[in-house]
């Protein structure tokens, strides 16, 4: 059985407008999206900024209310469980956000900010949480010392490493990781991926790892989903998409990622504009627009739902992007 | 190093340091380069390397009254920058030497229209009537690939994506025909798939108009793609200065080779350990007066050279390191 199943997942959000502020469109942020995830699994997440990345991740532990769809996790559907019977659930279920000065509280010491998920799930005595504390701190590669001080008195790597010892406090079972390197510099970047790896191992954990750097995801990663407005058009093994992509925005993305080679310059196929706007998205296939020969009519009333091609690779049978 | 003739700017020992309420920290201590004419410089290193304070002396821009150039000479067509009177400085600031900065957003005005702010660019340096400043800058919009430049001219910045934003500013920048073009992390706040639409702009413009481009980056990939020299720097320091080619081939201090192994590459195995630089950049105040790399190293470095400068030296035909015995190996 797997760890997280989401089925058909959409989160709208009204867009108000006029005199009586009445709902005058709906941004689909997240339109119909089916995803599995296995325990010990990381299913990495990619794609530009304002595709629904983000906006999934929060669904998915619920920080949402989602408007349509089913999300089951370890076999129970919480998709509308009220907040009280929600909390003990949270305990499995945590996030890592990609700023950590904006998500540590500034006037907590790193002792309150680790002692809180304990003392909200009511566990443990003072001197218990005291001891978890150190033990967290030396699991994340910071020095005992690190709890009395405060947020502003790290690097950007160091509180991000904070971040993940308040997200595996609880021993959690999934963690979504919502562009957790993206703040940091390429040195510290890979001490914090090689963290992530370290822990999953030990505590068995499952990430959901959100980032728009398609190599960064590709190492991280078991499979990985591409999103593209609100929607994935394609699903497969790390190496297998890589190496066989399918779909036309998982080729210009791969495209697009600079290789810090110089004798492998080469003339790139380059994506023009942005990505439309979810609010009244585009007819038929979304990527078919921004193409260089726009070639989405024939895509129109098609049924767009994933196909899978061959074990374990999906796509989005658009005959536009997938030639 | 090269003549005058081929390097339209010039830097060598560059001191530049901030007046704190701790002291004197000296943000850029001793830095020399050449950007050769026409060409592609990149500058790479980690926040904190002082990058960003050495684009700043160029164009004297430094925080005030803090920042101060303590000592060395800065070279732009023969003309020493760093004593250059101010009223001789704005001439040519934003006219034969443009600056485009990393976060479009806080760069812009954000109150005034993208048509006035390009307008304002355009008269500060000529004298020209209205309608002629409204066809060079939709003329130079339509050149950073602004599609409805009429419209676009009326909104604000707030109107415009991430990309687009850019793009006004790489317009503002480029509107006066600059010989040098210096770019203080210009894709760092973007998407991949933007930011390569930007490189690739600048690269375009670079060729059409014939300018020379100091590129500021953390990115190796970046630089690997659009540069033709590189400086390595690392707390204050360069560390490292070669063709761009021979860099990646022969990467020669251990700065740069922590860089190059810390990036993931696309055809690594997933989920395998990275190789990581271990610890962080020094801050300003524990800067030491020898090897800087030196705790990071990995290696134990002796008291004498963690005491005294490493010799800046030539190991092969324009491939300069600093010669820390240790970390130069």
């Amino acid at each position: 059985m797997s760890l997280l199943k989401i089925q058909n997942l959409k989160q709208h959000f009204p867009v108000r407008g006029g005199v009586l502020m009445r709902a005058v469109a709906q941004c689909k942020a997240v339109d119909g999206v089916s995803l599995e995830l296995g325990t010990g699994e990381t299913l990495g997440l990619v794609g530009e900024s304002g595709c629904g990345k983000t906006t999934l991740g929060k669904a998915i532990v619920r920080l949402l209310n989602p408007t349509e769809g089913k999300i089951e996790f370890q076999g129970t559907d919480i998709t509308h469980s009220s907040m009280g019977a929600l909390r003990p659930m949270r305990r499995h279920m945590q996030m890592i956000f990609q700023d950590p000065a904006e998500s540590l509280n500034p006037r907590h010491t790193v002792r309150d900010i680790l002692e809180e998920p304990f003392i909200v799930q009511g566990i443990g005595t003072r001197d218990e949480r005291k001891k978890w504390v150190a033990e967290l701190l030396d699991k994340v590669g910071l020095s005992t010392s690190a709890a009395e001080r405060f947020p502003f008195e790290f690097s950007g790597g160091q509180r991000q490493r904070i971040g993940i010892a308040r997200a595996i406090a609880l021993k959690p079972k999934l963690i979504v990781c919502d562009e957790p390197v993206s703040a940091l510099d390429v040195s510290v970047q890979s001490q914090v991926l090689n963290l992530l790896l370290d822990l999953q191992r030990e505590m068995g954990l499952s990430y959901l790892f959100i980032a728009h750097g398609l190599s960064v995801v590709k190492h991280m990663s078991d499979r990985v989903a591409v999103m593209y407005l609100g929607k994935i058009v394609e699903l497969a093994p790390a190496e297998e998409l890589y190496h066989r992509p399918l779909h036309a925005y998982t080729k210009a993305l791969l495209d697009a990622i600079p290789i810090p080679d110089p004798s492998k310059r080469r003339e790139r196929r380059l994506l023009s504009g942005d990505v439309p706007s979810p609010i009244n998205p585009p007819e038929g296939c979304a990527f078919g627009h921004r193409m260089k020969n726009p070639r989405w009519e024939s895509s129109v009333g098609m049924d767009l739902t994933l196909k899978e091609v061959s074990p374990g690779h999906w796509v989005q049978p658009c005959p536009c992007c997938t030639e | 190093m090269m003549s005058a003739a081929d390097s339209i700017l010039q830097i060598r020992d560059l001191v530049t340091a901030f007046d704190t309420d701790a002291g004197r920290m000296t943000a850029v201590d001793g830095v020399s380069f050449d950007v050769p004419r026409g060409k592609t410089l990149g500058i790479v290193g980690e926040s904190g390397c002082g990058k960003s304070v050495t684009a700043f002396s160029i164009t004297r821009l430094l925080p005030q009254p803090h920042g101060k150039i303590l000592s060395g000479s800065i070279l732009f067509e023969g003309q020493e920058l760093t004593t250059m009177p101010l009223e001789q400085l704005r001439r040519i600031r934003g006219n034969d030497i443009s600056m485009i900065f990393q976060e479009p957003m806080t760069a812009l005005n954000p109150v005034q229209t993208v048509g006035k702010q390009l307008a304002e660019a355009i008269l500060l340096h000529t004298q020209c009537s209205k309608s002629e400043v409204l066809v060079r800058s939709i003329d130079m919009m339509k050149k950073v690939r602004i599609p409805a430049p009429e419209q676009r001219l009326n909104e604000y910045p707030h109107q415009l994506s991430g990309g687009m934003r850019q793009r006004i500013m790489i317009a503002m920048a480029l509107i006066n025909t600059p010989k040098l073009l210096i770019a203080d992390e210009p894709t760092t706040a973007l998407d991949v798939t933007v930011q390569a639409q930007i490189l690739a702009l600048i690269a375009d413009l670079q060729k059409e108009m014939g300018m020379s481009v100091v590129l500021i980056t953390h990115d190796l990939g970046v630089i690997a793609e659009v540069c033709d020299e590189v400086v390595v720097m690392y707390a204050g320091r360069v560390v490292e200065r070669a063709p761009v080619h021979e860099l990646f081939a022969h990467p020669r201090h251990a700065y740069t080779r922590g860089l190059l192994d810390s990036i993931p590459k696309l055809d690594s195995k997933p989920k395998t350990k990275l190789k990581a630089i271990p610890g962080n950049v020094p801050g300003i105040a524990d800067f030491k007066p020898g090897c800087r790399f030196a705790e990071r190293a990995g290696q134990a470095h002796t008291a004498e050279q963690l005491n005294t400068r490493p010799a800046f030296v030539e190991v092969s035909a324009n491939h300069w390191v600093e010669n820390c015995p240790i970390c130069a190996a």
